[in-house]
C-alpha cells in the first residue's frame, strides 16, 4: 500500500474551560490516500470540525490541549514551526467552510479576494493573479467569470458563493481539501450541483478529499471510505458499502433510519431517531459515550470502554455487541426497506 | 399590462367539505423604486404570481421548491403578515384576504407559524416561560394565574422537561429549541400551523425527533399544516399533498407518492433526482436531471413557461412563448408542462432490487 497523504494517529484535542476539560476529540486515527474521498460523518459536537480544524493548524496549542501525530506527506503539521505551517496551509492543505456568506469578506471584490491567497503564497504580479483567479472562477462553472470577479459577494447566490470558495480553496492546487459541511446551508439542488463540482475537480486536480457533514445521504454518492464519530471518537469506519449495507454501530444504525427517504412506500411511516441529545464533552458518559441513547445497551456497556475492533479488512466498529447480533439488528431493523 | 390569467388548480369545494384554507389566484408583487422625493415605481419583484391552492382540516399540505421560488412569501401572504396583490384567501370559507383591526386580531389565534431558524426567532434576553406563554398573555385565553401552569403542560406536550420554566433559550440545544418555538405555534390553540423550513437547520437525527413530534402533534390535537422545505425528502415524509413551486407559481401538485413514482413536470423530476439517498446502489441508478444555475430573477420572468430556460425538455419557440395551464395527468396530479415527463421513476428501485 502507498504512503497515505495523511496519516492522523490518537489525536486528542481537549480544551479547558471554566466549567471542565471539553474533550472535543478523544483519540482519532485514520488515515486518506491521494485521490480519495473520506465522508466524516456524525451530529454537533461530534468532533468532526475540531479534528480537521486541527490538521488545518486552525487550532494550536495556545487555545487547547493537543496530543497525537498528524502526518502530512511525511511530515509531523502539529510539530511544524507556524511559518512552515502557513506554507502548507493553503498551498497543500484548503478547506471550505459551511457558509459562504460569512467566509466571504463582504466589503472586497470576489476576484480580489481569490488573486489574494494566490499572490500571498506565489510570486506572480496582480495581472497574472487576477487572470488565474477568473479562471478558477470559469472553472467552478460561474457564467461570465471575468464580470463576476469584480463583484462583491452579496451579488453572488448562496450557491455561487460556494463555487467561489471552492475556487479560492483550489486555486493553488492543494493535496488535499476539507470541505468542513459545504452544501449544508444551500438547496438540494445546488447541493447537488456543489458535490459534482467538487468530485470532478477532485479528479482534475488530483486532490484528497475529506467531506464533513451531519447527512448520511450526502456521502453516499461522493465518498469512497466513511468513519462515524460520535462524542470525540470515531464509532465506525468502512468503506461505503460497509457503512450502508453493512452497518455494526448502533449509533450508524440511528443515522440511518433517521433519514426520511424517498423510496419509502409508507411501510416504515414513522421515523425512527436516536434518543435524547449528544453528551456533554465535560462529562462523557462512563463505558461507551453512546450508552444512554442507545437501544441495544447491556451492563458491560456501562463499565468498559469498546476498542474499535475490525470485523473485515477496513470495517471497523467501536461496541460491545457480538457480530452475529450486530449483523441481525441490521437485517431485522435497518435494512427494512420496501 | 396584460389580464392576468389564473389557472384553476382545484376543483370547486362542494358545500360538504370547504377547506380550511383557500387561496384563488393570489399574488404578491412588491414594488421596486427609484428616487428619494418622488419615488417612482420602476418594476416588481414577481414573488408570488398567480397561487390556488386548498388546505383541507386535519390534512398536511407540503410545499416545495428552491430559495426564491416564493413559498416564503406565500406562507406569510396567507398568515396576513402580508396583504395580498390581487387574489382571494378563504379562511374555514370566510374572505380573509382583507379584514383589519379586532378581526384580524381574532383571526390570528386560529393561525399559527414555526420557523426555519430556532436560533433567530427567540428573544435570548426573555425565559422558555416567558416566550411560550407571551401569546396566552396578549390574547387573554387563560386567566393569569393560570398561564404558568398552561406554559408548563405545553412544554411537556412537545417533550421539553416543564422545569426549564425559567431557563433561556442559550441553555438549550438547537433541536430543543425548536420545541420552544412549536410549544409556542401551539400556545393559543390554532387550527392552522404554517412551518417554514422548520427543520432544514437541524442534524438529521434532531430533524427526525421534531418531524415525529409534529406528526403526533396532528393526530393529538387535529392540527392542519402547510409544510414549507426545500428537500423533497422530508416534504414527502410528512405532507398528503405536494405542491411544487417555481418563480411565484405552482408548476406542479400531487399525492407524494404520485410525485414519486411519475413526476410530470421536469422541474419535480428534478428536484426528485437531487435528494441523496443514504444507498449508494440506489443513487447511482438514478436518473440525473440536473439543472444548470440558479433560479432567474422574480422582477423580470422568463416569458411563455419560467422554467424554460432550465429545462432539459425544453422546445422553443412553443415554451418560450405559451405558458402551460395546470392539467390534469393522472387523478389527483396536475402539472403545467408543454412536455410533461414521460411515466416512470426517477430513481428506478426496481433496477436495483
Amino acid at each position: 500500500m502507498p504512503e497515505p497523504l495523511l496519516e492522523v494517529n490518537d489525536l486528542k484535542v481537549h480544551f479547558p474551560t471554566d466549567d471542565g476539560l471539553v474533550k472535543a476529540v478523544d483519540g482519532v486515527s485514520f488515515s486518506l490516500q491521494a485521490g480519495e474521498t473520506l465522508g466524516v460523518v456524525g451530529e454537533s459536537g461530534s468532533g468532526k470540525s475540531v479534528s480537521f480544524l486541527t490538521v488545518m493548524g486552525l487550532i494550536t496549542r495556545k487555545q487547547a490541549q493537543i496530543e497525537g501525530e498528524v502526518i502530512f506527506q511525511g511530515q509531523d503539521l502539529l510539530t511544524m514551526p507556524p511559518e512552515e505551517m502557513r506554507t502548507v496551509r493553503g498551498e497543500k492543505i484548503s478547506m471550505i467552510f459551511q457558509d459562504p456568506m460569512t467566509s466571504l469578506h463582504p466589503y472586497y471584490k470576489v476576484g480580489d479576494q481569490i488573486s489574494e491567497a494566490v499572490r500571498t503564497h506565489q510570486k506572480v504580479s496582480k495581472q497574472e493573479a487576477r487572470e488565474q483567479a477568473v479562471e478558477m472562477l470559469r472553472r467552478t462553472g460561474i457564467p461570465r467569470p471575468d464580470e463576476r470577479a469584480d463583484q462583491y459577494p452579496h451579488e453572488f447566490s448562496g450557491g455561487m458563493r460556494q463555487r467561489a470558495m471552492i475556487a479560492m480553496a483550489l486555486s493553488l492546487n492543494p493535496d488535499l481539501l476539507i470541505a468542513d459541511e459545504p452544501t449544508t446551508a444551500l438547496d438540494v439542488t445546488v447541493q447537488a450541483q456543489i458535490l459534482d463540482l467538487i468530485d470532478r475537480l477532485k479528479e482534475e486536480f488530483n486532490a484528497a478529499v475529506a467531506l464533513i457533514t451531519h447527512d448520511l445521504g450526502v456521502v453516499a454518492e461522493h465518498c469512497d471510505h466513511i468513519q462515524v464519530m460520535y462524542a470525540g471518537k470515531i464509532v465506525e469506519a468502512g468503506d461505503r458499502r460497509d457503512i450502508y449495507y453493512k452497518a455494526h454501530h448502533p449509533y450508524t444504525w440511528g443515522l440511518l433510519s433517521s433519514i426520511p427517504r424517498l423510496d419509502d412506500t409508507g411501510v416504515r411511516e414513522r421515523l425512527n431517531p436516536i434518543r435524547g441529545l449528544p453528551p456533554s464533552l465535560i462529562f462523557v458518559p462512563g463505558g461507551c459515550a453512546f450508552n444512554p441513547r442507545c437501544p441495544h445497551v447491556f451492563d458491560k456497556c456501562r463499565t468498559d470502554v469498546p476498542e474499535l475492533l475490525p470485523s473485515d479488512g477496513h470495517h471497523a466498529s467501536r461496541c460491545h455487541l457480538s457480530l452475529a447480533d450486530k449483523e441481525r439488528i441490521f437485517q431485522e431493523q435497518v435494512m427494512v426497506r420496501s | 399590462m396584460s389580464i392576468q390569467v389564473t389557472e384553476r388548480t382545484e376543483p370547486e369545494p362542494t358545500a360538504a367539505e370547504t377547506p380550511l384554507i383557500r387561496l384563488r389566484g393570489v399574488r404578491k408583487l412588491f414594488p421596486i423604486t427609484r428616487g428619494i422625493l418622488f419615488q417612482k415605481r420602476i418594476g416588481n419583484v414577481h414573488a408570488v404570481d398567480g397561487v390556488d391552492l386548498d388546505v383541507h382540516k386535519g390534512q398536511t399540505v407540503g410545499l416545495v421548491g428552491e430559495t426564491g421560488c416564493g413559498k416564503s412569501t406565500l406562507a406569510r401572504v396567507i398568515m396576513r403578515l402580508y396583504d395580498a396583490t390581487d387574489g382571494t384567501i378563504e379562511f374555514e370559507g370566510q374572505d380573509i384576504t382583507r379584514v383589519r383591526g379586532n378581526e384580524l386580531r381574532e383571526l390570528r389565534r386560529e393561525m399559527q407559524m414555526i420557523f426555519q431558524d430556532p436560533y433567530a426567532s427567540l428573544n435570548p434576553r426573555k425565559t422558555v416561560g416567558t416566550i411560550i406563554g407571551t401569546p396566552v398573555r396578549l390574547h387573554g385565553t387563560v386567566p393569569r394565574g393560570k398561564v404558568k401552569g398552561e406554559v408548563q403542560q405545553l412544554m411537556e406536550l412537545v417533550g421539553l422537561n416543564p422545569e426549564h420554566y425559567n431557563r433561556y433559550p442559550h441553555e438549550f440545544s438547537g433541536g430543543q429549541r425548536q420545541r420552544i418555538g412549536v410549544a409556542r405555534s401551539l400556545a393559543l390553540k390554532p387550527k392552522l400551523i404554517v412551518c417554514d423550513e422548520p427543520v432544514s437547520a437541524l442534524d438529521v437525527s434532531i430533524q427526525a425527533q421534531v418531524l415525529n413530534l409534529l406528526e403526533d402533534l396532528q393526530d393529538e390535537l387535529g392540527l392542519t399544516y402547510l409544510f414549507i422545505a426545500h428537500d423533497l425528502s422530508v416534504v414527502k415524509h410528512v405532507s398528503d399533498r405536494i405542491a411544487v413551486m417555481y418563480l411565484g407559481k405552482i408548476v406542479e401538485m400531487s399525492d407524494g407518492g404520485g410525485l414519486y413514482r411519475n413526476p410530470k413536470h421536469p422541474y419535480t423530476g428534478a428536484l426528485l433526482s437531487a435528494v441523496p439517498i443514504p444507498d449508494p446502489d440506489l443513487a447511482a441508478a438514478k436518473k440525473r436531471i440536473i439543472l444548470e444555475g440558479d433560479v432567474p430573477s422574480p422582477i423580470d420572468p422568463p416569458s411563455g413557461c419560467r422554467f424554460h430556460p432550465r429545462c432539459p425538455n425544453a422546445q422553443l419557440p412553443k415554451c418560450s412563448e405559451e405558458e402551460p395551464e395546470l392539467r390534469t395527468h393522472h387523478p389527483g396530479q396536475v402539472a403545467a408542462c408543454h412536455f410533461p415527463l414521460e411515466d416512470r421513476a426517477v430513481i428506478d428501485t426496481d433496477a436495483v432490487r
